[in-house]
């Protein structure tokens, strides 16, 4: 599904990712994990085609196919999608409306014919009962005035609706409480399965605990140090970061 | 010195032939303005209140006094907003009945000639005309009220609720030959506990580098309640220069929006007073300008008294080499206790060469008030982009959502549903055309 070879990403001037190796399977789901700085959230953001990152060597392939020479929407409407970190408020965009744009730019690209208001409200209410969004959400602007959880829950809920091939979850856990790591965990493990590819980036072992990883890769200065199963998360917890960034060679990771 | 009297000497030709034969206190007021025009001659950026806009290329145009002229029935169904079921229309500065919508009007209620006005209402009008406005010191405001022979009367009784709009219509009909100056003015009194919808267009038939000098004097009595739009679509090679002056009594209730989307050189002031307790005031603006055009919105919001809410969001959108200022006065007077002011002003600026000078100015002499403002000024959130982008949308469908948006906060308040149709396909249509230049760029 997802093969990354040798990635070498810079941003500012400043080298972030110094060839990266990752091949993502279908109906899998790999964890990155790895201290501030080391470079993950860039990883994540790299593939879905953040315009502020210029990539100075190596190659990302999406099924088979270039993934870097694609705009970002291309990327968007072929299947790829990033929970964002930060999501952006967005105002006076109708979350609502906001979907719809979203749900039928990717059918049209599909050759499929766009939702009508009835088609597309009752795809909505099915999906938005999964992730507890109610209808004052839908309605208000795209995560304008949205707490730290509903923006969170928001993001999934988008996911749920444009069915990926490839999830990548940007520290989709980092600030919420445990209940809506749960609810957020409920979605995304509601979407496991198949041949859907899932990529976990963060910073805690936490998440971990809801949404069990396949694999789980450790970053460190821009480099996959260590790769493992889910049990590498667990000795991560125990032992914090310190021992991978000090003593680790790189190795490459399967 | 010498060279500014020279320059002003057309104009001071121009105010010999100042209109004529109404009754002495009108006449009386167009002597004065004239020698107020005479001694503040035209504003230059030296004054405060006229630091960024320039208004040379209206002074030294030699403009000759807007005549009659044809214009058919035809002519205005071409105009974007044609939907008003009443209409005051004034071709250069003059009434015309026959283009005029003003049957079955609601009992009570005077829609018309301002001339037949001064005449048929003299004692009535005489308590208004020219006493809300500042034509002592403001120089456009006294060019006005010296040369206004006609314009555009609206009068609504106590306690009448009027719940379709009427219309305000100035044309602009220039003939070849030298540009024309027409003087559109516009007094409006709706008196206690009254209701009603305003649309003020001011637009061209035949285009034409002519000049629209408009005074508008809005008087809403106690607890009447108006909603008053400005659309501003004049050709864009006209000069637009307008003054509009409300005064809302003991719990009235005023919003005015003003749409500016044509004019080579424009300039809006919208002025309220606050003149009795709990009255309300709105002003909402929206401009668009592209190439080298310039529009400059200055309002001021005058707190007179107590208990008074006022609210103000303008919104621009810049293209090409564009020019916009923006100036929001708040006053807030030694009595006005408990005012409550918000302003927001933002301007989206599509291209690296527009450019926009902005200043909230808070004049505030009462201990016990709320006023808030904000400005931003910038070009389109890249994050926001790239995060429709990542959801499957193409960059342009993200920009146009975005500018949509941004609009949408001033346009979605028209209550005048044809007229909110109206506006979004005219300001979208001209967007599309500045985007398309940019993307060929």
């Amino acid at each position: 599904m997802l093969d990354i070879k040798n990635l070498q990403v810079k941003a500012e001037d400043k080298q972030i990712l110094n060839g990266i190796d990752l091949h993502v399977k279908a109906g899998e789901v790999h964890a990155i994990m790895g201290p501030n700085g080391s470079g993950k959230s860039t990883l994540a953001r790299v593939i879905a085609g953040h315009p502020e990152y210029e990539v100075t060597g190596g190659e990302v392939l999406f099924e088979g196919r270039d993934l870097l020479a694609m705009d970002p929407d291309e990327r968007a409407r072929e299947g790829v999608f990033m929970a964002f970190q930060y999501p952006v408020e967005i105002a006076g965009v109708n979350n609502a409306y906001f979907l719809k744009a979203a749900l039928n730019a990717k059918r049209k690209h599909h050759g499929q014919p766009e939702l009508d208001a009835m088609e597309f409200m009752q795809l909505i209410n099915e999906k938005a009962k999964l992730l507890e969004i109610n209808q004052q959400m839908l309605q208000r602007a795209v995560n304008e005035g949205f707490s730290g959880g509903e923006k969170k829950r928001n993001e999934i809920f988008q996911m749920a609706l444009l069915e990926p091939k490839l999830a990548l979850l940007d520290e989709t856990d980092s600030g919420l409480d445990i209940d809506a790591l749960k609810i957020v965990a409920g979605g995304v493990n509601a979407m496991r399965g198949g041949d859907r590819a899932i990529v976990v980036v963060t910073h805690y072992q936490r998440l971990l605990d809801y949404i069990v990883p396949d694999h789980v890769h450790v970053l460190s200065a821009g480099r996959i140090v260590k790769s493992g199963g889910k049990e590498l998360a667990l000795e991560l917890e125990q032992k914090g970061y310190g021992w991978i960034e000090a003593g680790s060679q790189p190795v490459g990771a399967s | 010195m010498a060279q500014v009297v020279e320059r002003l000497q057309p104009w001071l030709a121009a105010l010999e032939q100042r209109p004529q034969g109404a009754p002495r206190w009108v006449q009386d007021l167009r002597d004065q303005a004239a020698s107020r025009f005479a001694a503040l001659g035209f504003p230059t950026v030296r004054d405060e209140e006229w630091r960024f806009t320039n208004v040379a290329p209206i002074a030294s145009t030699e403009f000759r006094l807007a005549q009659p002229a044809p214009v058919t029935a035809a002519d205005l169904d071409a105009l974007p907003y044609t939907a008003a079921p009443f209409r005051i229309t004034v071709v250069n500065g003059r009434f015309s009945a026959e283009l005029s919508r003003l049957h079955n009007l609601p009992r009570g209620v005077r829609a018309g000639s301002l001339a037949a006005a001064f005449s048929e209402h003299s004692d009535f009008v005489g308590r208004y005309y020219g006493r809300l406005v500042d034509w002592q010191s403001r120089s456009f405001v006294a060019l006005n009220t010296a040369l206004a022979g006609d314009g555009a009367y609206l009068y609504i009784p106590e306690g009448a609720v009027i719940e379709q709009p009427i219309e305000l219509l100035y044309v602009s009909a220039a003939e070849a030959g030298a540009p024309q100056m027409a003087q559109a003015r516009a007094l409006i009194v709706a008196s206690e506990r009254s209701q009603v919808r305003i649309v003020e267009t001011y637009a061209s038939v035949r285009g034409g580098g002519y000049f629209t000098n408009a005074v508008t004097e809005l008087f809403a009595g106690e607890n009447a309640v108006v909603d008053h739009y400005k659309v501003q679509q004049e050709a864009f090679d006209a000069y637009h220069v307008a003054t509009l002056q409300v005064n809302a009594q003991r719990s009235a209730n005023v919003s005015s929006h003003s749409f500016s989307l044509g004019g080579k050189l424009v300039r809006n002031d919208a002025n309220a007073v606050l003149d009795g307790e709990g009255a309300e005031v709105t002003l909402n603006g929206l401009y668009l300008a592209d190439g080298d055009r310039l529009v400059d919105n200055h309002t001021a919001i005058d707190h007179a008294k107590p208990h008074c809410p006022s609210h103000e969001i303008y919104k621009g959108i810049l293209g090409g080499k564009a020019r916009a200022v923006f100036n929001g006065k708040i006053i807030v007077r030694q009595d006005a206790q408990k005012t409550d002011a918000k302003q927001t002003n933002r301007a989206l600026l599509l291209s690296d060469e527009a450019s926009i000078n902005t200043k909230p100015q808070l004049e505030i002499f009462a201990d016990d008030v709320k006023c808030t403002h904000g400005a931003a000024i910038g070009q389109l959130d890249e994050d926001a982009i790239f995060y429709l982008r990542a959801r499957g949308l193409t960059y342009f469908e993200a920009r146009d959502l975005l500018i949509h948006a941004f609009a949408g906060e001033v346009i979605d308040r028209v209550q005048v549903e044809p007229l909110r149709q109206a506006l979004e396909a005219e300001l979208y249509a001209q967007l599309a055309k500045d985007l398309a230049e940019i993307d060929g760029a």
